[in-house]
């Protein structure tokens, strides 16, 4: 029968819309209000210090939308002016200065796309499959194009001289909310490719993710981009703040615990078939798509088995890997009511692959919160819909 | 090479922000604290999320315990049990607490506090009191316990280059189903409202749709919200019961009753019903002494409005607490209140 939405005007086709500036700074049509950040309640005592999850289910490409990229506070988002931002250099530098907001874009300025993946990001999935959907599994993570100021310019404006030998010197970041939350960064990663950052997608940061200014450590944990930057000192020991002493050190099965396991592994995750992204089409043609990382480099490969990792297809890359980012992968494929059992593997341009959490768990147990980049397991039942499970 | 942007920090600007404290003792102040001093001051700013004796409220954190547990299931982690340097104590304090009234302590409040940590994790004696001097001397138990990130040697075998493609397993079977746990939030709320609008027809306005799915909402908040208000009215003894309970939350600043004292916050008795900002002796907010000036009454709504947001009530009140979220807990906490008038 015909299709009476093309054989009948409808009311867009006849009637006119909103005009121009109907929403002066837009937001994302209603129909798409299900595309948003996401909390388990059950996971902190108060949002104030809490996680979100972006909702990685629903969008594609690699680039993440500010509006809906996690947001992680030890403290609270804060509220600062530009006119109220200062950033401080201070400790072994020739000239301990202070910068304006106006300052920094007076520097030569890079544009950058880098992830940020919080080291917790499938924290909850070391004892077994407990949440159900790539959002709250693998959300802690986010992928944006950043303009700002490499962190060795401003390093060198305030002179390292004082410094000496600076094989053996950090530099310890810290942020303007009351969390004081502080990281000590080795000084040859410091001079290498970190950024202090004042643009996302082109756009100011938003408030949530540290407006007016936040670092940016590319493929090192999220927690060390701190956010609302406002002093940067240089040190001859780390300071072993308590980000990175009580949290973000993880805890082997023999009860001794690593620390300064800064960069992230090379990880993956089907985001669609998922728990949240069934499959509604019936057989036929089907996409499967994800998303890859690794905080050592480039992407170089992704496979997809469809039947728990006994066999693997090599997966299309969308654009080939960029280090330090998300690359998007697509497996263009038929489906025909058959169960599948999901896995993606992801490798980088070092040549690591991403683990089974069997291989994970041999080497690090069951306790170390951080750090879990694992193969992941959606179970697609004949109905199309998925499930987080587990498999031997 | 240089550009000359910003300016020299000064000395006293420098002194304000660089905080922090290093392992060896870099940065710590002068001055010293004693656990019996510790134990006050931890019940006035730390009980109400870390417990009386340190062992955590709620999902907030412990700070005590746990000793030998850490290569346990669910290993404890705590200052006693895992922290490796006590300056990382020290330094948190100072710069991060109490939460939602940071930096606020003198150097000699937070040692006594650190002191009172220590005690309570069976660290040292009743009569300990913690100062610069002796800062060094404090051994954590765990500070042997944590090895720089060996990743590229244990984990050497997760770099393979070419891993396995067909016949990787014999067998697969799944071993552990999420549903089965089932404690994945639901997306009920934007779920429905996308089902709603996937409903109705496009060419309705966007208002429509959202007018549908608040009124209900808004309906059972106000037949919530009858029943306490009328309990309330009669001082239900189980309501002021429950609300004795919601007030520790309150206790670290407030108290109330014979022998009140004004704290960080105001004595409440007699509060309900009364002026604002008027109590003497205590130093209000300039707003809340403002307010009290223009006539302000704490009737029960205007306390229950206060109570659910003090920012978003009065944007400048001294008053550091976030807000009780619970309607319940509102309702419950002024016929505390109201039960010693």
């Amino acid at each position: 029968t015909a299709d009476p939405l093309i054989t009948e005007v409808q009311s867009w086709a006849s009637g006119t819309g909103e005009g121009v500036d109907a929403t002066p700074y837009g937001m994302p049509i209603r129909f798409e209000t299900d595309v948003r950040r996401r909390n388990v309640e059950w996971l902190t005592a108060d949002t104030i210090s809490s996680i979100n999850f972006t909702p990685i289910h629903a969008l594609d490409g690699t680039i993440t939308p500010q509006g809906c990229a996690f947001e992680r506070h030890h403290s609270g988002a804060i509220e600062m002016r530009k006119q109220d931002y200062r950033l401080m250099i201070n400790g072994l530098v020739d000239t301990p200065l202070v910068f304006t907001y106006e300052d920094l874009e007076r520097f030569p300025r890079e544009n950058r796309v880098y992830f940020c993946e919080c080291a917790a990001n499938t924290g909850m999935e070391w004892a077994g499959a407990q949440l159900n959907g790539a959002q709250f599994t693998h959300g802690m993570i986010h992928n944006m194009e950043y303009s700002g100021v490499s962190l060795r310019t401003l390093l060198e404006e305030a002179g390292l001289d004082a410094a000496g030998d600076l094989k053996d010197k950090w530099v310890y970041v810290e942020g303007a909310d009351a969390s004081s939350n502080g990281r000590s960064i080795p000084m040859e990663k410091a001079l290498d490719d970190v950024l202090v950052a004042f643009k996302a997608n082109g756009e100011a940061l938003r408030k949530e993710h540290g407006y007016p200014v936040r670092l940016v450590v590319p493929g090192w944990e999220g927690n060390m981009w701190v956010k609302w930057l406002r002093r940067i000192e240089v040190t001859d020991q780390p300071v072993q703040s308590r980000e990175e002493t009580s949290k973000y050190t993880d805890t082997l099965a023999n009860g001794t615990s690593r620390k300064w396991t800064w960069a992230m592994d090379a990880k993956s995750v089907v985001t669609s078939p998922s728990p949240q992204a069934p499959i509604k089409h019936g057989n036929g043609p089907l996409v499967i798509t994800g998303l890859a990382w690794s905080g050592r480099g480039a992407i170089k490969r992704v496979d997809v088995s469809k039947d728990g990792g006994t066999t693997w297809e090599t997966a299309r890359l969308a654009a080939p890997g960029e280090k330090m980012a998300l690359t998007r992968f697509y497996l263009d494929t038929e489906w025909n009511g058959e169960e599948m059992l999901l896995q993606s593997r992801a490798m980088d341009e070092t040549g690591y692959v991403q683990p089974t959490k069997a291989e994970l768990r041999d080497v690090r147990g069951e306790n170390s919160i951080y750090h879990n980049n694992c193969i992941q397991t959606w179970w697609v039942k004949p109905n199309g819909e998925a499930e987080n499970v587990e498999v031997s | 090479e240089k550009l000359g942007l910003g300016r020299p920090a000064l000395p006293e600007e420098v002194a304000a922000w660089n905080l922090d404290v290093s392992p060896d003792g870099t940065g710590l102040p002068d001055g010293s604290g004693s656990v019996e001093e510790g134990d006050a001051l931890f019940a006035d700013y730390c009980a109400v999320c870390h417990g009386d004796f340190a062992e955590g409220v709620d999902n907030w954190p412990k700070l005590a315990g746990g000793a030998g547990t850490l290569a346990d299931k669910d290993p404890l982690k705590t200052v006693g049990s895992y922290w490796p340097y006590l300056s990382t104590t020290w330094d948190y304090v100072h710069r991060s607490m109490p939460f939602g009234n940071a930096q606020t302590l003198a150097p000699d409040e937070v040692y006594a506090i650190v002191a009172y940590i220590l005690y309570s994790n069976d660290l040292v004696e009743d009569d300990f009191v913690l100062s610069k001097d002796n800062f060094l001397d404090v051994e954590m138990p765990n500070k042997d316990g944590f090895i720089i990130d060996d990743r590229e040697s244990a984990e050497a075998h997760f770099w393979k280059d070419e891993p396995c493609m067909t016949d990787c397993k014999e067998t697969v079977e799944i071993t552990m189903q999420a549903a089965v746990l089932d404690v994945t939030p639901e997306e009920t709320k934007a779920r429905k409202v996308q089902e709603m609008m996937d409903a109705t027809n496009p060419a309705n306005k966007a208002g429509d749709a959202e007018a549908k799915t608040e009124e209900p909402a808004a309906a059972d908040e106000a037949a919530a919200a009858e029943p306490a208000a009328e309990e309330t009215a009669s001082v239900d003894p189980a309501l002021v019961a429950e609300g004795e309970k919601v007030f520790k939350k309150c206790k670290a600043c407030h108290q109330i009753g014979d022998g009140a004292k004004h704290r960080t916050g105001p004595i409440l008795t007699g509060i309900v019903g009364h002026g604002a900002g008027v109590a003497e002796g205590f130093k209000y907010s300039k707003d809340m002494a403002q307010a009290g000036q223009d006539g302000l009454i704490w009737t029960e709504e205007e306390l229950a409005a206060f109570l659910t947001k003090p920012k978003a009530y009065m944007k400048k009140t001294k008053m550091s607490f976030a807000g009780l979220k619970k309607e319940d807990d509102v309702q419950a906490v002024i016929a505390y209140l109201k039960s010693f008038n």
